[in-house]
């Protein structure tokens, strides 16, 4: 077969593929890897691995606190990390760029402080808080807590069969009562791409908040947070090629200011005494304690690493590459997509079915040979649930993947088939 | 043939395929002392099972599962091998089989005590795969433990 090479994926693919050390290591029996998981987290380049081993070698000390030269060092590329995540997102100003643990950290901050929040960010009985049935668990459950404990009421918007949000009903859903709406941007298991500003313009005509899961999305496209007509969008490191253990909640000031402290403790205070304190203007208002000072740093340089790529760029990689994959799967025999064939609509995760072999089963074959997908529920079992499936295989491919890692991954699921003794 | 195609032959050995195109007992039977749901949240694997005793004989074990072929042959081989045991002895054969499953591939497993379930031994040495093979008999011990209560209760 001669090699794909079609226009849109990244020029220089295999100098990319020679900044990620990984990518070159074989796995048992000597097979090559083919890592077709970054959805579940992604491989990091070189230069994350050396910024973090640099800053630990030289630079380490406590931010903020330490009066001495290590410590204005290890302070100036702290920061240094935020202004380069505040301009890879189009932040109006760094200080809306607060760091937490992850995207799931970030999530729970925004339900909880809203479950204490006074004025017109309170919620009690007779509000709504509305989501979507294609969330991840994360974007799930901290509002079912917020809405149990507030008396509030949870809501959601629906699938089409596609794999779309249903928003035939949407006038239903988005009402006075509805106090926040909360989606993805990029499902990470159906791959959709929903229409956050649409929702979003909806929403705040009732005065709602908006609070986006761009866990996906900030990965694989371009991501402006401003043109999202979001209030509030969060991320996590670990899959745009950064450490994890380090997220991203960016917000609108005048939201983040009226949302009271999440953890209490040091660095997020103004003055302390026994009865009472006040508290840090944002962003130290949310980041008590001492932060993942290395992992915020390795995350400055993952954004620099892409940014210097181009975000478009990446994402027209992945739209070929994935555009490449579902041409592929479609020769699989029995072989079902779950969720929007039109490469258009979706990102670069790819979930399916295949009859007669169950996902786990699919990826133990699969990882015989070198290939590492990602099989189960992928945290998303509503999301199952509504196509009436159990479980599901998914590959997810990055700016690293080649048309040859999809041609593996589709030989791989042929011989899957055989092996299994599927409607031979 | 590929490198890979002779570890996946030690993980699916054919009586494990057998069990999980042909699973045995399968399905939901009156009468029960004791039924249990148990899942695998890290997979979504889940199977409802109950156990009829009689005495201290395990007279039926019943179940109703979804999940991969190793988890649902894990569950026919396991009702194949206690149904008709007295407690004690099924009990034995579980701590067997859970030496095997947790020994990283290293125990010899004892045809004798085991019988179909020594087709197992393969996936010891799959890690992201002992929880599979364990689920029916995790929920079976539950179970059995919940309905001997009952027994002495009486």
């Amino acid at each position: 077969m001669t090699p794909f090479t079609g226009p849109g994926l990244l020029p220089d693919l295999d100098v990319i593929r020679k900044d990620f050390p990984i990518l070159g290591r074989t796995l048992a029996n000597g097979q090559p890897l083919v890592y077709l998981d970054s959805a579940n987290t992604s491989q990091k380049p070189q230069i994350v691995i050396d910024t973090m081993v640099d800053h630990l070698e030289r630079h380490n000390a406590n931010i903020s606190r330490a009066m001495h030269q290590l410590g204005a060092e290890s302070t100036e590329a702290f920061e240094g990390a935020r202004d380069k995540v505040a301009s890879f997102l189009n932040a109006p100003s760094r200080d809306e760029v607060i760091f937490t643990k992850n995207i799931t950290e970030g999530l729970n901050l925004v339900a909880n402080t809203l479950a204490w929040a006074e004025g017109d960010l309170a919620l009690g009985p007779g509000d709504e808080v509305l989501i979507t049935e294609m969330e991840h668990h994360s974007n799930i459950v901290p509002w079912q807590l917020l809405t149990q404990r507030t008396g509030a009421t949870l809501r959601w918007i629906g699938l089409t069969d596609v794999g779309q949000l249903d928003l035939s009903r949407l006038d239903e859903l988005i009402t006075e009562r509805t106090k926040v709406v909360s989606l993805t941007w990029v499902s990470n298991m159906l791959g959709t791409i929903n229409p956050v500003r649409e929702i979003a313009d909806r929403a705040h005509q009732v005065g709602a908040l908006v609070v986006v899961d761009a866990a996906q999305a900030v990965p694989q496209m371009p991501v402006d947070v401003v043109a999202s007509g979001a209030d509030i969008v969060g991320f996590t490191g670990h899959k745009v090629v950064g450490p994890t253990g380090i997220g991203v909640l960016w917000g609108k000031k005048s939201v983040l200011d009226r949302l009271p402290p999440f953890h209490g403790g040091g660095e997020m205070i103004e003055t302390v005494t026994m009865e009472r304190s006040t508290y840090a203007p944002i962003p130290y208002k949310f980041e008590a304690g001492t932060p993942p000072i290395v992992e915020a740093i390795g995350l400055g340089a993952a954004v620099d690493y892409l940014a210097h790529i181009g975000m478009e760029h990446v994402h027209r990689h992945e739209q070929t590459i994935t555009a490449y994959a579902l041409e592929g799967l479609q020769t699989v025999p029995g072989l079902s997509v779950l969720g929007p064939l039109d490469v258009r609509l979706r990102g670069g995760a790819i979930s399916f079915e295949i009859e007669g072999v169950h996902p786990h089963d699919v990826a133990t074959v699969l990882d015989t040979r070198g290939i590492a997908v990602r099989a189960g529920h992928h945290c998303a079992k509503p999301a199952h649930a509504r196509f009436g499936v159990q479980s599901s295989t998914r590959m997810s491919s990055y700016l690293y993947t080649t048309p040859a890692e999809i041609d593996a991954l589709v030989e791989g699921l042929h011989y899957t088939r055989d092996y299994f003794k599927v409607g031979a | 043939m590929t490198a890979g195609s002779s570890e996946l032959d030690s993980l699916y050995q054919e009586i494990i395929l057998d069990h999980y195109k042909n699973p045995l007992n399968k399905g939901l039977r009156q009468p029960f002392e004791a039924e249990v749901h148990h899942v695998n949240p890290t997979c979504g694997d889940e199977v409802t099972l109950r156990v009829h005793l009689d005495g201290d004989t395990v007279s039926d074990v019943s179940y109703d599962a979804v999940g991969c072929s190793i988890s649902q042959a894990a569950a026919s081989v396991l009702t194949d091998l206690v149904i008709g045991k007295r407690v004690t002895e099924a009990m034995s054969i579980h701590q067997e089989f859970l030496a095997l499953m947790q020994g990283k591939g290293q125990v010899e497993p004892d045809e004798e005590v085991l019988e179909d379930a020594v087709a197992f031994a393969g996936v010891a040495k799959f890690p992201a795969r002992v929880k599979c093979a364990l689920l029916a008999w995790m929920a079976w011990k539950d179970a059995t433990l919940t309905a001997a209560e009952k027994e002495t209760d009486r």
